[in-house]
């Protein structure tokens, strides 16, 4: 039988490698695939929390979880495109017009 | 003890999402990243959450693994491919990782989640009504500023793709 403390695990090694690859990738598109897979860690707990603690909170909050996730990465692409087109370059350590 | 199939599941998603981020040719990496989102469904579903994993199903394999390798299209350039990462950064970003895993991992296994007594899947599941219930009754604000919030995504993505036209209109009259 799963135990809560196995879903957990799995959800800090994701988290964990969505931090590496924010941390290590320079190109913006694996950027947004490391905030996809920590969003996805995060939606998996949540649902896992639900079912052990039975809880229906658990279940909505993933599913405005997804939807969100759904507009930033529209969002997020979009910025990408229009960055290209002006940069042609999708290296965020080349968009230094964006430097404070 | 987990099961066989958790730890198929298990070792598909971690393996697919560390290969979104470390193959070669970014499409290759957007496939697996759609791969990892489905055993992100998969779990859903061990979880006696039917719903959840179908909304993942859809939202994250259909629509934004499609927008991604879209995107991926538009973008590809030479250099994209030759782009190497740099070795000691390389090395403090699996530091970093080892750490948080390590960090937070040890963290909750000294935690009160680590007992088994803690919550049991013995218990009904979650009906999907209940969470149409909770959705539409006292969440109903929170479902209105969603589909507000993802409007207002589509019309920001239009604005976006509509200013190089307006750009470009007025370099010409000038």
């Amino acid at each position: 039988m799963n135990q809560l403390i196995d879903f957990v695990l799995v959800t800090v090694v994701l988290f964990s490698i969505g931090i590496y690859g924010l941390v290590v990738k320079r190109n913006a598109i694996r950027m947004i695939f490391s905030i996809e897979i920590i969003a996805n860690a995060a939606n998996l707990n949540l649902i896992a929390f639900s079912r052990h603690v039975h809880n229906v909170e658990g279940q909505v909050f993933a599913l405005f979880s997804i939807a969100i996730a759904a507009a930033e990465v529209a969002v997020a692409l979009g910025i990408i495109i229009i960055a290209y087109r002006l940069y042609k370059e999708i290296d965020v350590h080349e968009f230094r017009s964006l430097k404070g | 003890m987990v099961d066989a199939y958790f730890v198929g599941i298990a070792i598909l998603t971690i393996g697919s999402s560390v290969l979104a981020l470390e193959s070669k040719e970014l499409i290759y990496g957007a496939i697996a990243l759609a791969i990892s989102m489905l055993g992100i469904a998969g779990f859903f579903l061990l979880l006696d959450s039917p719903f959840v994993a179908m909304f993942q199903i859809t939202v994250y394999v259909g629509a934004v693994a499609v927008l991604v390798i879209f995107t991926v299209m538009l973008v590809r350039t030479q250099d994209l491919f030759s782009a190497k990462d740099d070795k000691g950064r390389k090395a403090g970003g699996i530091i970093l990782m080892l750490l948080t895993m390590g960090g937070i991992g040890a963290i909750f296994l000294a935690s009160g989640i680590n007992n088994p007594m803690f919550g049991n899947l013995d218990s009904e599941p979650i009906k999907i009504v209940e969470i149409g219930k909770s959705m539409l009754t006292y969440y109903s604000p929170a479902l209105i500023v969603l589909g507000l919030t993802l409007a207002g995504a589509v019309i920001g993505a239009l604005a976006l793709a509509r200013r190089e036209v307006l750009i470009k209109e007025n370099e010409s009259a000038n």
